[in-house]
């Protein structure tokens, strides 16, 4: 009876810990984006919660007639600025110099408990909207930091993911359908074509595509990320819907072709109702693919600031402003938020997904 | 045999000639809308975006259902025969089209390519390959690579494993799972940062902001950039980021492969004596090894195909460089087709082995 308490615990204590490992990542990122930007740049995200720290109690600023170039005489102690500067400790309480020599303060600290809890909605403003954002440090100096504009590029994703996963699953549906339930010459010969092209890797077809592209004249639009994604998400679709619609009862659709019914009838009025947990399946995994894509979008919508995609928009911040982890920290989750809500509320479909799509590979 | 049907096929045919005027309606809508699309992108400083995004999602999707339902209608008038014949290739037809130009074609054209120079114009034979494979920069690639596929697909293989087998214990287990699953939603790219400000590094004096550097300079040690010049072990923290992103994936599977195997034959082994630990190796491992060795290739695919971590976290910098960030680098910083073209293919040869098995299983299917 012990030793079966014991092994319960075990199992849930360690899976507790797994668990907990691998939330903190996502946990200290999301804590991150309502922080003030001088606050995520100056403490680590854990300093929310209550900790024991330097906390200011009281600030010292001396007149202009206060010589810093000598000893000064502050709240009791004289030393020289550089010992200031570097703080000094005394009776439990932290005397420090903020900022520079001629316009700084004196801060007298007490190491007491605290949590740093002011939070902000400023840093989802700013990477949403653009705009130039002023603010003003510690020691009295201001400074502008660009905001960035993704709120746009949101939309962008939209535009690209919604026709990415409706264009294939369509082409796929009719096709799984043609293989599943009409007869026709080299049926199993293109059927082998599908399920070769399961494994292929992309990058073997973006070049090639690219010059298309730009012969057509459409790279850089999102009907080139369309036929991209249809062409690359084709295979797994057709592959997986197929497993489905030929298992659909036989006497079902024998029933129907008894009744004079046209195959496009039986297919749109039939098979497309019964086929809705495949094709939800197939959908979501394919929208999360495509909102979450990086390298398609990155090759066939490039460097022009109107098009570009959620994930380009943070790639581009990550590579030019990689210290703003204001702008960072809130792109990041505006990128994961609608794929988050797509995922927890329809998580069973993609499971069920995940597990028909296990035979790939 | 009755006299009515050489009119009633003329009266097909001719209906069939009628029919053929939506369809074309529906293909000059397509075009027209395709250029509208193309141009509305090219000049959009006046226009909303949102109208844009709208149109453009309206184009795409509706085109698609116009042109099977305009095509259908077509074939649906010629005579019962032709009907037969045609339709199937309307129902097959996009999917088949649309691959051979988005995967065949490319495969065929990269696969020449890769045997011409740098602009594509000269014949070089193996030249390309002999870079690819002897380059001591490559070399570096192959190396990274193989880290990836060995230590990435492991920990991501044994992690799922641990938590699909605590999980099946525990008490919280749908809660548990969806913690562990819910990595799989984020982007890479999302990922990249998420992991770059726990590798955050900060200059000595000041405090750290990424939680690895704060344990490990609150154990006295110096700050580190993980990621930059701490070679090689910069790319196990490259990799660390996929083990946390895949897991998901791979517990889902083995979770439901563990459900599967029948109760009777574990409990009869607990009933013989056999500890957990004998019953997990003896007899759950052997009963999955199936959904094991499939996790396990689906990973080393996608380990092999690296890119957008590597990309985001370093740009393959720091000796971290992988087989797909230095595709990219050759083709879009050296604008060098041939070598691009050869790495490209050099992946396309890894995956033959997975395209053989694939279609030696289909071969045995018996529905075809």
């Amino acid at each position: 009876m012990k030793s079966k308490f014991f092994n319960s615990f075990l199992v849930n204590g360690s899976l507790a810990v797994i668990c907990l490992l691998w939330t903190i990542p996502t946990i200290g990122l999301l804590i991150s984006s309502f922080r003030d930007r001088l606050d995520i740049n100056s403490t680590g995200w854990w300093t929310i919660f209550p900790h024991r720290d330097w906390v200011s109690t009281q600030t010292i600023t001396p007149g202009p007639e206060v010589d810093r170039n000598q000893p000064m005489t502050l709240a009791g102690i004289t030393a020289p600025f550089e010992q200031f500067a570097q703080g000094i400790e005394k009776d439990g309480k932290r005397y420090i110099w903020i900022g520079n020599r001629r316009i700084g303060y004196l801060e007298v600290d007490e190491y007491r408990w605290t949590a740093n809890t002011t939070f902000t909605l400023e840093n989802y403003k700013q990477v949403l909207a653009g705009g130039d954002y002023k603010a003003t440090l510690k020691d009295g100096t201001t400074v502008t930091s660009i905001g960035d504009n993704m709120g746009r590029a949101f939309l962008n994703s939209i535009a690209v993911a919604i026709p990415s996963t409706v264009i294939p699953i369509t082409l796929a549906a009719f096709a799984a359908y043609g293989f599943a339930w009409m007869k026709f010459p080299g049926r199993k010969m293109l059927f082998a074509l599908v399920v070769g092209l399961l494994v292929i890797p992309l990058q073997i077809a973006l070049i090639p595509l690219l010059r298309d592209y730009v012969a057509l004249g459409v790279n850089g639009t999102f009907l080139a990320v369309w036929l991209a994604h249809t062409g690359f998400g084709l295979p797994l679709a057709t592959y997986l819907l197929f497993n489905y619609i030929s298992e659909l009862p036989r006497d079902i659709l024998e029933a129907a072709f008894a009744d004079g019914a046209s195959h496009f009838t039986i297919f749109t009025q039939l098979i497309i109702p019964l086929s809705v947990p495949a094709l939800s399946a197939f959908a979501i995994f394919q929208f999360l693919w495509v909102w979450n894509d990086y390298l398609v979008a990155l090759i066939f919508i490039g460097a022009s600031p109107t098009n570009q995609l959620v994930t380009q928009r943070l790639a581009e911040i990550v590579g030019s402003r990689g210290q703003d982890w204001h702008l960072l920290t809130a792109g990041g989750f505006v990128t994961m938020v609608l794929p988050l809500i797509v995922f927890l509320s329809l998580q069973r479909f993609f499971v069920r997904g995940l597990l028909a799509g296990s035979v790939k590979g | 045999m009755s006299p009515s049907k050489p009119q009633s096929t003329s009266r097909k045919l001719a209906r069939a000639m009628a029919a053929l005027l939506p369809l074309g309606i529906s293909l000059a809508a397509l075009i027209w809308g395709f250029f509208f699309v193309r141009d509305l992108q090219a000049n959009s400083k006046d226009i909303p975006q949102l109208v844009i995004v709208l149109f453009a999602i309206i184009w795409g999707v509706g085109g698609v259902v116009l042109l099977f339902t305009a095509a259908n209608f077509f074939v649906e008038q010629l005579p019962e025969k032709w009907t037969q014949r045609l339709q199937p290739f309307i129902f097959i037809g996009p999917a088949i089209l649309m691959l051979t130009w988005a995967l065949v074609l490319p495969t065929i054209r990269t696969i020449i390519a890769s045997f011409f120079n740098e602009s594509s114009i000269k014949f070089v034979g193996l030249k390309n390959f002999a870079y690819v494979f002897t380059n001591p920069a490559m070399l570096t690639v192959f190396r990274n690579n193989l880290l990836w596929i060995v230590f990435g697909t492991t920990f991501t293989v044994c992690a799922g494993l641990l938590v699909a087998v605590l999980a099946d214990r525990s008490r919280f287990e749908t809660v548990a799972k969806t913690l562990i699953f819910l990595p799989m939603a984020i982007s890479f790219v999302g990922a990249g940062v998420i992991w770059n400000f726990i590798y955050a590094v900060k200059p000595v004096t000041a405090p750290q902001i990424g939680l690895l550097n704060a344990i490990t300079t609150n154990f006295g040690n110096q700050p580190q950039a993980w990621t930059a010049f701490f070679t090689p072990w910069n790319n196990f923290f490259l990799i660390v980021i996929v083990i946390w992103l895949q897991t998901g994936y791979s517990m889902v599977l083995f979770s439901a492969a563990i459900k599967g195997i029948p109760a009777e034959i574990l409990e009869s082994a607990r009933v013989d004596g056999a500890t957990e630990i004998q019953v997990f190796f003896r007899i759950m491992l052997p009963q999955i090894l199936g959904t094991i060795i499939a996790v396990s290739t689906t990973i080393v695919i996608f380990t092999l195909k690296i890119f957008d971590v590597v990309w985001v976290m370093t740009g393959g910098q720091y000796d971290t460089s992988v087989i797909a960030t230095e595709f990219y680098r050759q083709y879009f910083t050296y604008n060098n087709n041939g070598i691009g073209s050869a790495i490209a293919v050099v992946l396309f040869i890894a995956v033959i082995p997975v395209m053989i098995y694939n279609l030696r299983q289909f071969a045995r299917r018996e529905a075809f």
